[in-house]
């Protein structure tokens, strides 16, 4: 530090008593580097096996806290050493929360690509398959099936009382249907699908009864409220100078929003519907107790059990055969197309809000 | 007289259309409320045989269906809290990160990446959870067991395979980070920019101008988020299910290969086999799962909405 005091050849009183802008980076290195040297001599010393990574990394970003803080406190005192630190905090805090996602997806490309990339993945089931082989189209099938119903079902039914909620609501109906829709965001999905499976054993006096259509009202209880809350967010974003354009050219109310509303906002619905389908297209809890499992296809929805994928993953990793692993390399191929299919949708769905929002000029 | 004439003149005509497309409008909203109460009702119905059950219709040696529950019930409190008391800190260090430090470019784009842990299938965060996480930790708890073991949250004997409560609430506190931390980005972005502005402008560091502005502003929606993570944490099941080895008793140890399980994933593991009044006990048992986390999303809502009502951002 005096050496950077020393060597500046004019004071600015603007950044006077204050460390160079980079030295919380140089500071970070410094840092790993010490930690780096001190594990490195306890490897070579022989106290541990191999040498230590993590714990290098560890204690580095530790040292470098510190560091920074006693840099900073001596320099520029305590109140700026204070900010410092929270800032360095806060970042470490964001690239903590990503280890898991990276670390995830890592592992989830390394162990499912294997048999992710055996072409009987997605041409064959898993009738009469002991040990490796076989794949997972049944549960493909399945998800698709299940999820696509559990759309028809929810964006009707979404869209209309989003509708209600931006256009027509007033008074207790509307506000309890808006709390309860919140409310509703936060129920369990295994009791969305215990309440599949209350109601239908209950209908047709079954008490062992699994079908796909029971997974997608189980699914919908789960979907409509992400369906509302996005839809009426778009909603309420049309500008409301177009309804009133509207009403003076002597539109009725319901023609309005069929073709001024919801065109305007269509992008950004369409959005939300994809969202809310990556959503509910990985829940395993309510498919598995009310759509079951099977080894075989099944394209009927209102008949047997029917196998869904993340129901597959489950299944596989859970009931391993005599040949462990290829039920393993099974049931992390199946996460991976879990994991490509959510992506993918994700993915879209911003493209979509992206390229066709429209531009209002703010 | 004028004003009954004037609201005569204004009223619009009323299309069959129009009625139709209101009552439809109507009844997909009065739907959304009917199956909430369909959901709390058909398992009411359905659990009614559970509460009168004979002790010889439960798993293991309990007397009623409460003696049965009550463990599941602490197992689902207690791994829901120790994820929140992970995730609750880095969650709100990650929203300050995104609203507060993050360079303005890269802040949205880093807001998705965050959305899309959220979006990850809970079944892959078990098959993480059993394959990654656990070998990764079970050296740490063998550690942790040898140095604090004095401790009663450490004691021992240690798990051999590293599938106990502590790792559950790991990967349940990587679940909830993403919802705890869309929320406090909300509320964060809200304080109003002439309390930042002004602290900033009376010299205040970047720190204290959150302290004084920022977190004041969003205590109540930090509290609300992390009730609305307490119940996603409550009822998640496949995760918890995949990965911890259950013991059906209240145990508060942390690192023992004996834990207590939680309700959902004790519905997930039986439900299956399940038959006779055992569904019934089952389906009850997810009733009560069901009042718990109705119960905590309720106040969470009611305090954003509380909030929103004074806030003066808008």
């Amino acid at each position: 530090m005096s050496t950077m005091t020393v060597s500046a050849p004019v004071t600015n009183s603007l950044t006077a008593g204050k460390l160079p802008k980079n030295s919380p980076l140089i500071v970070l290195a410094a840092s790993w580097v010490v930690a780096a040297a001190f594990f490195a001599v306890i490897f070579l010393a022989g106290a541990t096996e191999t040498f230590n990574w993590a714990g290098a990394l560890f204690f580095g970003t530790v040292l470098h806290c510190v560091a920074l803080f006693l840099f900073s406190y001596f320099v520029e005192g305590v109140r700026r050493a204070k900010d410092r630190l929270v800032t360095a905090l806060v970042t470490i805090a964001f690239v903590v929360a990503l280890i898991p996602l990276i670390s995830l997806v890592g592992t989830t490309v390394v162990n499912g690509l294997p048999a992710f990339l055996t072409p009987s993945f997605f041409t064959e089931s898993q009738r009469n398959v002991v040990g490796a082989g076989g794949g997972a189209l049944h549960a493909i099938v399945g998800t698709l099936f299940v999820t696509g119903l559990a759309t028809l079902i929810s964006v009707p039914i979404g869209l209309l009382t989003a509708i209600y909620l931006t256009e027509y609501g007033r008074g207790r109906l509307a506000r309890g249907i808006t709390f309860f829709v919140d409310v509703m965001t936060g129920i369990p999905s295994i009791v969305a699908g215990l309440f599949a499976y209350a109601l239908f054993s209950l209908l047709f006096d079954d008490p062992g009864i699994r079908f796909g259509f029971g997974g997608s009202v189980a699914l919908s209880v789960l979907m409509i409220p992400v369906v509302v809350r996005s839809s009426e967010e778009m909603l309420k974003l049309v500008p409301n100078e177009l309804r009133e354009a509207a009403y003076a050219l002597g539109v009725p109310k319901w023609l309005t929003i069929v073709k001024v509303v919801l065109p305007t906002s269509l992008a950004g619905i369409v959005t939300g519907v994809m969202i809310s389908i990556s959503r509910v297209i990985g829940e395993t809890a309510p498919l598995l107790i009310i759509a079951g499992f099977t080894a075989s296809m099944n394209y009927d929805l209102f008949s047997e059990r029917m196998m869904t994928l993340p129901v597959f993953v489950y299944n596989q990793y859970a009931s391993q055969g005599a040949d462990s692993q290829a039920y393993i390399d099974r049931a992390w191929a199946g996460a991976l197309t879990l994991i490509v299919i959510v992506m993918l949708l994700n993915l879209v769905a911003r493209l979509v809000a992206r390229t066709f929002s429209p531009k209002l000029g703010r | 007289m004028t004003t009954a004439v004037d609201r005569i003149a204004i009223k619009a005509k009323e299309r069959p259309g129009d009625r139709i497309f209101s009552t439809a409008t109507v009844v997909a909203g009065s739907l959304i409320l009917a199956v909430l109460a369909a959901v709390a009702l058909f398992l009411f119905v359905q659990s009614i045989p559970a509460f009168v059950a004979p002790a010889d219709a439960f798993k293991g040696d309990f007397t009623n269906f409460w003696s049965y529950v009550a463990p599941l019930a602490f197992g689902t409190v207690w791994s829901a809290f120790l994820a929140l008391l992970m995730a609750v800190p880095v969650a709100i260090a990650v929203a300050l990160f995104i609203s507060h430090y993050a360079p303005r470019k890269l802040a949205q784009g880093l807001g998705y990446l965050i959305d899309l842990l959220a979006a990850v299938p809970s079944v892959v965060f078990g098959l993480w959870g059993i394959g990654v996480l656990a070998p990764l930790v079970q050296p740490f708890y063998a550690s942790l067991v040898d140095w604090f073991g004095w401790f009663p949250l450490f004691a021992g004997p240690v798990s051999g395979t590293g599938r106990t409560i502590l790792t559950v609430a790991i990967v349940l506190a990587v679940m909830v980070l993403p919802i705890i931390t869309a929320i406090c980005r909300e509320i964060f972005l809200q304080t109003p920019v002439l309390y930042e502005e002004a602290s900033l402008a009376l010299g205040a560091t970047r720190w204290e101008m959150i302290t004084m502005a920022v977190l004041p502003f969003g205590r109540a929606g930090i509290i609300s988020a992390a009730m609305l993570g307490l119940g996603r944490a409550l009822g998640e099941t496949m995760a918890v299910a995949m990965v911890l080895s259950p013991n059906p008793q209240v145990i508060f140890q942390l690192l023992t290969s004996q834990n207590s399980n939680t309700i959902a994933a004790n519905i997930a593991l039986n439900f299956p086999e399940a038959h006779g009044v055992g569904v019934n006990i089952l389906l009850a048992t997810g009733l009560v799962l069901f009042v718990i986390t109705l119960i905590v999303n309720m106040i969470a809502r009611v305090i954003i909405n509380r909030r929103k009502a004074f806030s003066g951002a808008n």
